[in-house]
């Protein structure tokens, strides 16, 4: 690309602010809100009148009011979404290396029915969904959040990394086993430590579609026993039966988003090129 | 090391078109042999299946004493470098090349890797470059670390893809020496896969020709280019390619578009009740009657034509010489073009000239060519009815006895050297 002339960088800043202040102000807004205090929400200043941790205090302090609910919803979000990520990323890395690879009837057919899976609206699974829980046990647990975030993270799992090795040369395996390695060591010893990237970024994918749901976890859940983080929310209730918890849900809101903007700045240009590239070339 | 003998190998994919068919092939222990063909003949596809990585749908392929149809590549103890190298990406050099040996758990201890493995890297010149990534490398270095890999271990024979085609011309010509050099040395059994005719001839002791996943015939370079069995290798083999001219049989005598000719004495008799031939002329056998002495010009014909293009490239000159062909024969000749990948343009003889002829553009030349190298082919089967069995033998027991002689002496040397594995890589580096 070559340089921009002086207009074109004019018409480029003002096109990144308009987009940068549209898509932070929300956020800004609920930072800010955050900090306020509770007689200070319905000001209508933007920034709080004095700044205060009050709210955070309230999800986090040893005798806030919502720190039981916030905590153990805290605990059960990263749980969950750690283990449902784990298992969707060994089952994908498996399947798509079989999509890729492997020339047996149906590949397609997985394909199309993954992609179905995930344009399916969760909304209208979610009450058969729930009876059957409640039948068989499973509504209330954190197995039972696992099992329907796996039909979330799965289908967009497989598809990025069917991609991912598609892009690795198949004569990299070849070549090992000409070397002397059995199949699995080829994939062990020359596939995965190049799909890694790829596996990452899906990981993270899948991560941040777990820890971001909200349907499945309002609906199949009713205690602390398995209440993810957006749904715990709902519950917050302020100090008396009078007080909104605007305050509260804000801080934890901010609480929650902080891994999400964390694991994206650490690891931006490992998504980056794992998105967009595989890891060889020529 | 070990000879390899396929017997009747026949390739057929799911849609029943046969890659390969019915491809016999004996390659002796230590014999380089290249198989070569235009594109889609099934040279890879052929040696994909030496190696294990392509089934085979019937036929026997042995190496050594085994028949090893079933066996996974593993369990081949062969070592075959790929076109694009295959170099992995994640390990350093050094790992690159140990990976072989690594694989191999509890044959090799740390120290014996080491050794291996600087060995090689002395071989092929890869020693400063040993902690870089393969992404680091140029091209030629690539070549080499993929060749490094191939070498660490006693592969029972070498399998080589089209290993030159991603190099540039200059490097291209120093890697063929290379490779020739490293095979003579250590006298490993080599099947080297390519397109290029340069590689074949001078790579080969022997060298297979392939067209449509059918063997046309094997021999020595020498021996398939004054030799060649029928047109499809006359006109694979040679740069500028054969010129094909059509021949009307006149009694004792040929009528060329250029003038008449006496009919060579190797293909009397053979062509009774022929009206119609195709006529094969090398460009390098025709010469610029103005340079030659009286003595030689009075031993061959001479004609006269109008030179269309002129093409002068130092050492030579090309002259392009425009000729209406025989309906008749057109129709083959144009097949034959397009089975070695021509676009069937126009009909043209090239001839090389010495470069200090005077042929200019659109000037008339008068030519000379000897008769009796005329190769005449059969309009119908295409083949060759000027075929010397005997002569094609005698050129191939020559150039046998030339391998065994280069051999032993590779031998000879490494004996003499027995100990000294540092000087054998001084010489090397030496001789590049």
């Amino acid at each position: 690309m070559g340089a921009l002339s002086g207009k074109q960088k004019v018409a480029w800043a003002a096109i990144t602010i308009a987009v940068l202040l549209y898509a932070l102000f929300p956020v800004a807004s609920i930072i800010a809100t955050s900090f306020k205090l509770p007689s200070d929400l319905s000001s209508g200043t933007f920034l709080p009148t004095t700044w205060s941790w009050t709210n955070y205090e309230e999800i986090l302090g040893p005798d806030g009011s919502a720190q039981e609910l916030f905590l153990s919803s805290l605990r059960n979000s990263i749980g969950i979404s750690l283990i449902a990520t784990a298992i969707s990323c060994v089952l994908a890395t498996l399947a798509a290396y079989a999509i890729a690879r492997l020339d047996f009837p149906g590949r397609k057919l997985i394909l199309t029915t993954a992609l179905g899976v995930s344009i399916f609206p969760v909304i209208s699974i979610v009450t058969p969904l729930f009876n059957l829980w409640r039948n068989i046990g499973l509504y209330d647990t954190w197995a039972g959040l696992i099992i329907p975030y796996l039909s979330l993270t799965l289908p967009i799992s497989i598809w990025t990394l069917t991609a991912f090795f598609r892009q690795i040369p198949w004569e990299l395996e070849q070549a090992a086993q000409v070397d002397g390695a059995t199949t699995w060591q080829a994939f062990r010893k020359a596939i995965v430590p190049l799909a890694a990237p790829g596996v990452f970024t899906t990981a993270l994918i899948a991560f941040f579609i777990a820890w971001n749901d909200f349907v499945y976890g309002i609906s199949l859940t009713s205690t602390e026993a398995a209440r993810p983080v957006p749904a715990a929310l709902a519950f917050f209730s302020g100090a008396s039966q009078f007080e909104d918890p605007t305050g509260a849900i804000s801080a934890a809101a901010v609480v929650v988003t902080i891994p999400v903007v964390v694991l994206v700045l650490l690891f931006q240009r490992q998504i980056v090129s794992g998105l967009t590239q595989g890891a060889v070339k020529g | 090391m070990a000879s390899i003998t396929l017997t009747d190998i026949v390739k057929k994919y799911g849609d029943g078109y046969p890659a390969v068919n019915g491809v016999s092939l004996d390659i002796k222990d230590g014999e380089f042999v290249i198989l070569v063909g235009p594109s889609g003949c099934g040279k890879s596809t052929l040696l994909r299946m030496i190696v294990g990585l392509e089934d085979i749908t019937s036929g026997e392929l042995r190496i050594g004493d085994e028949v090893v149809n079933e066996r996974a590549p593993r369990d081949r103890h062969l070592a075959m470098v790929f076109q694009n190298y295959a170099l992995y990406p994640h390990l350093t050099v050094y790992e690159n090349i140990a990976f072989p040996l690594r694989l191999q758990k509890g044959k090799y201890t740390e120290e014996q890797i080491k050794d291996n493995v600087e060995y090689a890297a002395d071989t092929l010149e890869l020693r400063e470059h040993l902690d870089r990534k393969p992404a680091n490398l140029s091209g030629g270095q690539r070549q080499r670390v993929a060749m490094g890999r191939a070498i660490v271990r006693d592969a029972r024979a070498f399998l080589f893809d089209e290993p030159l085609s991603n190099l540039d011309a200059k490097l291209r010509g120093q890697m063929r020496t290379e490779i020739a050099r490293m095979q003579r040395r250590l006298g490993t059994t080599t099947v080297y896969v390519t397109h290029d005719q340069t590689e074949a001839m001078t790579l080969g002791d022997r060298v297979a020709v392939l067209r449509k996943g059918e063997l046309q015939q094997v021999a020595s370079p020498r021996a398939l280019y004054e030799q060649p069995v029928n047109l499809f290798v006359a006109g694979f083999i040679g740069s500028p390619p054969m010129n094909f001219l059509p021949g009307e049989v006149h009694g004792d005598s040929l009528r060329l578009p250029f003038g008449d000719v006496p009919i060579p004495e190797t293909a009397r008799g053979r062509l009774d009740g022929r009206e119609l031939v195709i006529v094969g002329l090398r460009p390098e056998h025709v010469e610029d009657a103005r340079v030659l002495d009286e003595d030689k010009r009075a031993k061959g014909a001479t004609f006269s034509a109008e030179v269309d293009v002129v093409e002068w490239l130092g050492a030579e000159l090309y002259a392009y010489i425009p000729f209406e062909t025989h309906a008749d024969v057109a129709q083959k000749l144009e097949e034959l073009d397009r089975d070695l990948d021509g676009e069937g343009m126009r009909t043209q003889m090239i001839v090389s000239l010495g470069s200090e002829s005077r042929v200019r553009d659109g000037s008339s030349a008068e030519l000379w060519f000897d008769p009796r190298r005329l190769l005449i082919f059969d309009p119908e089967s295409g083949e060759n009815l000027t075929y010397d069995d005997d002569a094609a033998r005698r050129i191939d027991a020559e150039t046998e006895e030339d391998r065994r002689a280069a051999l032993e002496r590779a031998h000879r040397d490494a004996e003499k050297q027995g100990n000294g594995e540092a000087s054998a890589a001084g010489r090397h580096r030496q001789a590049s």
